[in-house]
């Protein structure tokens, strides 16, 4: 039974104008004339144009995406890996410390997996730029991967696999037939999020960032340090919108998706 | 034969790309600063064989740690992070609990639509984030210009750069990990049982306390580290919103680091932020362990 009650009326509006009003505001301030951030001076989208037509921010902002789809595709395939070991891989020895390395860097601070990696690039004299950034983003990442990985490899039936053993599939058939599909998308959510965090880093790239490898977060950062900025805050817009409609698309896809299975297996059910 | 490759590529990767590192700054953290580059000693000299290992070895020494326990400046650090993580972690309990709860006890049909309003924010990025509010908590920012026009203050309130800053940034940033826990636990209770507890006489306020907590306890106890523990060593934070004053032991590394550039020091740093990190860490895992075992 659902009651009606004020009090949960009043906590969902307040709690959701908190969680809102702050991009709402940066949104609006982003289309304001003036250069003083706090003033409004009427509309305008003159800080876009200037966004445009600043290299840096483009430069940052290519090598962000680079970083993040080099990143991002290496970690789903190391983690999808590791999920196969974690879920499926029996044991072996070293396993605990296995298991120990994947969930630790969920909980390690950003400053110490950044100053350990930048530590180790410089002791095995390794030049810092755009693959140090990668390598550090696809060692962070393919831990999360990992995680969201394994969570459906675990609820997923093997007599399928063993099934398709059985019927004479070698392994990798076995896997790219029948598991990989199943398990696509958490793969998928999986890449999904390795991209949105290597996007979103600061402190990692910050450290083993070298020269030439300026990522978004960085010029970002360096750039409101002193303050407000009203070119910052068209960009955030602008990454706010990206968000936004990929978000809502993906869970429109994905329940449109679910909506399909349910309907075919009510058929497959009733045809047998 | 397949199966072996596929352990150990993962393995090697993060053998060398997570755990090396973390011996490396072990072992910097032991180590003396140095005029040179890298800018630290003593340097492993394999060309000398056994005599210099050994020679290394007897060079590192815990220097840096007694350092850090001289100067009270890291010890008032590492303090006031575990004192402003703890307090945020409590006020995002606070705010995030009738949230959590609202959204459990709304009509099943806007559950999903709730749920992913709480998701977005996540995958927005953090740094923006935590940037919206240097606009709005600034002494001419949105606030302070709406709390004057108003007639409430008529001074602008000092709020950027102050610990309250930190707090309303860490609340804002990190309230969906205590948002969603919550409602998942929340979302499972059998509503029967407060109207039973009702139809015992017990008052709606008691029954909430009674038997709402304590069934959602093992939200709030997620939700509370999950928040907990990134804060303690957050930088971003901090640095855009806290002033000079605001200690955080993830800030003071990166100082330690780009601008001292003392390298031993900012190993120690984290060697013991790591040490203070384990303990949350551990009390999370046995809590998620106990949540597991009375779930089957």
């Amino acid at each position: 039974m659902t009651r009606f009650s004020w009090f949960n009326v009043t906590s969902l509006t307040l709690g959701f104008a908190f969680l809102y009003l702050p991009m709402v505001i940066l949104v609006i301030y982003s289309f304001n004339a003036s250069q003083l951030v706090t003033v409004w001076a009427g509309f305008s989208t003159r800080w876009y144009g200037e966004l445009f037509r600043n290299e840096e921010f483009l430069d940052a902002a290519w090598v962000t995406v680079q970083v993040a789809f080099y990143s991002s595709t290496i970690a789903t395939v190391l983690g999808t890996m590791a999920a196969h070991v974690m879920v499926r891989g029996g044991r072996f020895r070293g396993r605990t410390l296995f298991s120990g390395m994947i969930y630790a860097p969920l909980v390690m601070p950003e400053v110490i997996t950044g100053l350990s990696l930048l530590l180790l690039f410089i002791g095995i004299g390794m030049d810092r730029g755009v693959v140090t950034v990668v390598l550090a983003h696809t060692t962070f990442s393919m831990c999360y991967v990992s995680v969201v990985v394994s969570s459906r490899l675990v609820a997923f039936d093997r007599s399928l696999e063993e099934a398709a053993l059985d019927l004479g599939a070698s392994p990798f058939d076995a896997f790219r037939l029948v598991t990989l599909p199943i398990i696509a998308p958490a793969v998928i959510s999986g890449w999904l999020l390795a991209f949105t965090l290597s996007l979103d880093d600061l402190v990692i790239a910050s450290f083993t960032t070298g020269p030439g490898a300026t990522t978004l977060p960085i010029k970002i950062f360096s750039a409101v340090r002193l303050g407000v900025s009203p070119e910052i805050n068209a960009l955030s817009t602008l990454l706010i919108g990206i968000v936004t409609v990929g978000v809502v698309t993906t869970s429109l896809v994905t329940k449109r998706a679910a909506v399909q299975r349910a309907r075919e297996e009510q058929a497959a059910q009733r045809a047998t | 034969m397949r199966r072996a490759v596929l352990i150990v590529i993962p393995y090697l990767w993060l053998l060398a790309l997570f755990l090396i590192p973390f011996v490396i700054v072990l072992k910097i953290s032991l180590s003396d600063v140095a005029l040179a580059r890298p800018p630290y000693m003593p340097q492993l000299d394999l060309s000398e064989g056994w005599a210099g290992i050994r020679d290394f070895f007897a060079a590192l020494d815990f220097e840096n740690f007694v350092f850090l326990t001289t100067d009270d400046l890291y010890f008032k650090a590492y303090l006031s992070s575990l004192r402003i993580a703890v307090t945020a972690t409590l006020i995002t309990l606070v705010v995030g609990y009738p949230i959590a709860y609202g959204m459990a006890r709304a009509a099943p049909e806007w559950r999903p639509t709730l749920l992913m309003l709480v998701i977005l924010p996540f995958w927005t990025s953090f740094l923006i984030r935590v940037y919206s509010w240097m606009g709005i908590l600034s002494n001419e920012g949105v606030l302070n210009q709406f709390l004057i026009g108003l007639g409430v203050i008529g001074e602008p309130l000092q709020i950027l750069n102050t610990n309250t800053a930190v707090y309303i940034g860490i609340v804002y940033t990190y309230l969906p990990f205590m948002i969603l826990p919550i409602y998942a636990a929340l979302e499972k209770m059998d509503e029967s049982l407060l109207e039973a507890a009702e139809d015992l006489g017990a008052s709606r306020l008691s029954a909430f306390w009674l038997v709402t907590v304590p069934l959602s306890r093992s939200g709030i106890v997620a939700g509370c580290f999950l928040v907990l523990i990134p804060s303690i060593g957050e930088f971003v934070i901090p640095s855009l919103l806290g002033g000079s004053d605001t200690l955080m032991i993830g800030k003071v590394l990166w100082e330690e680091f780009f601008s001292n550039r003392d390298w031993p020091v900012a190993s120690a740093v984290a060697v013991i932020l790591l040490l203070i990190l384990i303990i949350p860490i551990v009390l999370f895992q046995r809590s998620e362990d106990k949540a597991r075992e009375a779930g089957k």
